[in-house]
Parts: structure tokens; sequence; C-alpha cells
């Protein structure tokens, strides 16, 4: 705490001095459909008129990483600059008889699946090398699922060893299983928000808290 | 309803020893050869988070290259450290500083064997394919 106190301070004595960064590279990681292309296409809608990527209810839909430059986020008075990253979610395992277990709409043949799992696994790994070129992160987690996974703490473990600022999103809080309380638990140390990015809740909180992470990186 | 077929499970454990001399590059190799081999690993100790990212990026490569590997499924259990004082805080980060996260054990099983870790902060429950 006292080491966070004393780097947190460090870096606004630094802010003084130094300008800050003109656009701030945000990323968006978390396991996967815990939505955030859902998050950073809300995002990117809201101030530029346009999408990041395609949605889907299948896992690792996004499987390589996404940019929108230039997107401007204003906030009461004040307005910021981000490049939003949005990478594929992070799993330890794939395997390519899930991508052949779809609906009727998603279902896929082998070879398909498996070319599906191919290039999911790239992009974890492409996922992971971003990791050394973000300046600030929104975990994007599903709230009604047990935040607890490895996963997220492995991604919040690198995050805080390369010290990248951190913003917890539960994700899905429309929906009835969703608890924030256990994720704000399993994640003490961190700001949580609850949002849906699918319909747009809570929003206004999400910026105050982006620009909060901003001025930290 | 059929009877399963008990095909019988290895659990390995492997000491912070065993791999405290070990860079990280031969230490991940090492345990994702026990998993190769279709055991499950008690290790005693984590990994450090960039060890813990290295192991999913060479889980990865291997994914779609190893015939039949799917992954992994991985757990790291830790002492509870809520409530404790800073003093407490201060004494444990400097003991894992000196000899490593010792007071912690990672799971580490194929996922051809281990369908998934279920975890709260008080226990760990695997789930067998």
């Amino acid at each position: 705490m006292a080491i966070k106190i004393l780097r947190d301070f460090t870096k606004r004595m630094f802010g003084i001095f130094f300008r800050q960064k003109e656009e701030i590279s945000l990323g968006f990681y978390g396991p996967p459909n815990a939505g955030k292309t859902s998050l950073a296409n809300k995002i990117c809608k809201d101030w530029t008129g346009d999408e990041i990527g395609k949605v889907s209810k299948m896992a690792h839909e996004t499987r390589t990483v996404q940019f929108k430059e230039e997107v401007e986020i204003k906030y009461k008075d004040k307005s910021l600059k981000f490049k939003l990253v949005d990478t594929p979610g992070i799993a330890t395992k794939i395997d390519y008889e899930d991508f052949m277990k779809g609906g009727k709409k998603n279902k896929m043949k082998k070879k398909q699946a498996q070319s599906r799992a191919k290039e999911a696994t790239q992009g974890i790994i492409e996922a992971i090398k971003w990791l050394d070129d973000v300046d600030a992160v929104v975990v994007v987690l599903d709230a009604t699922e047990n935040p607890y996974s490895q996963v997220n703490i492995t991604i919040l473990g690198n995050l805080v060893a390369r010290d990248i600022p951190v913003l917890v999103v539960a994700n899905k809080v429309d929906l009835r299983k969703a608890d924030i309380k256990k994720v704000e638990s399993a994640f003490p140390d961190y700001e949580v928000v609850g949002i849906s990015a699918k319909y747009g809740k809570n929003m206004d909180e999400f910026y105050e808290s982006v620009f909060r992470l901003a001025k930290k990186a | 309803m059929a009877k399963r077929r008990y095909k019988g499970l290895t659990l390995q454990f492997v000491s912070h020893r065993e791999i405290a001399r070990l860079d990280s590059v031969e230490r991940i190799k090492k345990l994702l050869k026990i998993v190769l081999d279709n055991k499950v690993i008690i290790l005693q100790g984590r990994l450090s988070a960039g060890e813990e990212s290295r192991l999913i990026e060479d889980t990865m490569v291997m994914i779609g290259n190893v015939k039949g590997f799917k992954g992994v499924e991985l757990a790291v259990i830790t002492g509870d450290e809520e409530g404790s004082s800073v003093w407490d805080k201060f004494k444990s980060g400097l003991a894992r500083a000196l000899v490593g996260q010792q007071d912690a054990v990672t799971i580490i099983g194929p996922a051809s064997i281990v369908k998934e870790m279920k975890k709260d902060p008080t226990k760990l429950e695997l789930v067998m394919n």
C-alpha cells in the first residue's frame, strides 16, 4: 500500500513537469466472452459513431487485436484522446471441438473449427505480447461468472508487474446472475465498476473511472 | 446410465527446490513436459506473473502442434492475507522476495484430464473429464 501511494505520488509529480501523453493507449483485457468488444464498441459508438469489431455469443470471436485510434472521450469539461486496443480473450485451453458444438447458426465443420482454434491460440499470444504496448488497461469480467479464475489473476498479476494502471469492469450487470460484490471482494485492491455494455448501463460512472485511470497512466 | 471407465490419475509433486535453480524458460519447459505426460502437477510455490503468461503462450503454441493437446487448467492457492496487518504483509512480502512464494500451491493439469478448476477464496475443486 505504502509503495502504491509513493508510486502514484511520483507519477503525479512527473505529470506536473512533463505533459501528459497526447493519446493514451487503453487496452481491453479479460477472459473470452466477457464483453470486451461490446464495451469497446459502446465507447466507439458513443464518441465516434463507428464500431471496433464484431460481437458474438460464441467464445473467441475476436481473434486478432483490434484498434480504434483518436477516440476523444469527454467527461464534464475535460476531454482525453485514446487509442482503444481490443484484445482476444485470454484462456489456458482451446478445444476445436467446442467450435463444432455451437447452435445451428454457429456450428462448424472439423477443418473450419481447427482453423478457428488455431487463430484463437495465435490471438491469445498476440494479446499477451500487447501488454508491453498499452498505457492503461480495462480488465473486463463477466459479472455472472466466478471471478477467481486463474486467468483473471494472471492478467492482473502481469499488469501489476508492468506497473500498468488497471480498472476492473464487472460487465453484464443487467443479468440476474450478476454479482458485482463477488468481483469487488475478489479484487479488493482495484476500482471495480459494474456496467452493462450491451445496454449502456452505468456508462457515466465508467467514463469517470476511465478519466481517473488515465491520470495514472 | 453407462458406467465410465476409470483410467487413473497421476499427481506429481514438484518441490520448490526442484525448480528454484532453473531459469524461467527451463522451469516452464519442465512443467509442460510433465503435463504432456498426462499428469497433474502439484507445485510448491507459484510462478511469477511473467512465467504464468509465458506458460499460457507456450501452451497456445503447443495446441495444434501436439496431437490431442487442448491446453491446461491452472489454479494457485495462496495463504489468505485478507485482514492481516501491514506488518504481517510486509513480513510475508520480505520472505517472498528472499525465498520465493513457497506458501502457495500451484495446480497445473492437462485440459484433456481436468475439465475445470473451480476456485473460491477458501477451496479448490477439480472437475475431471
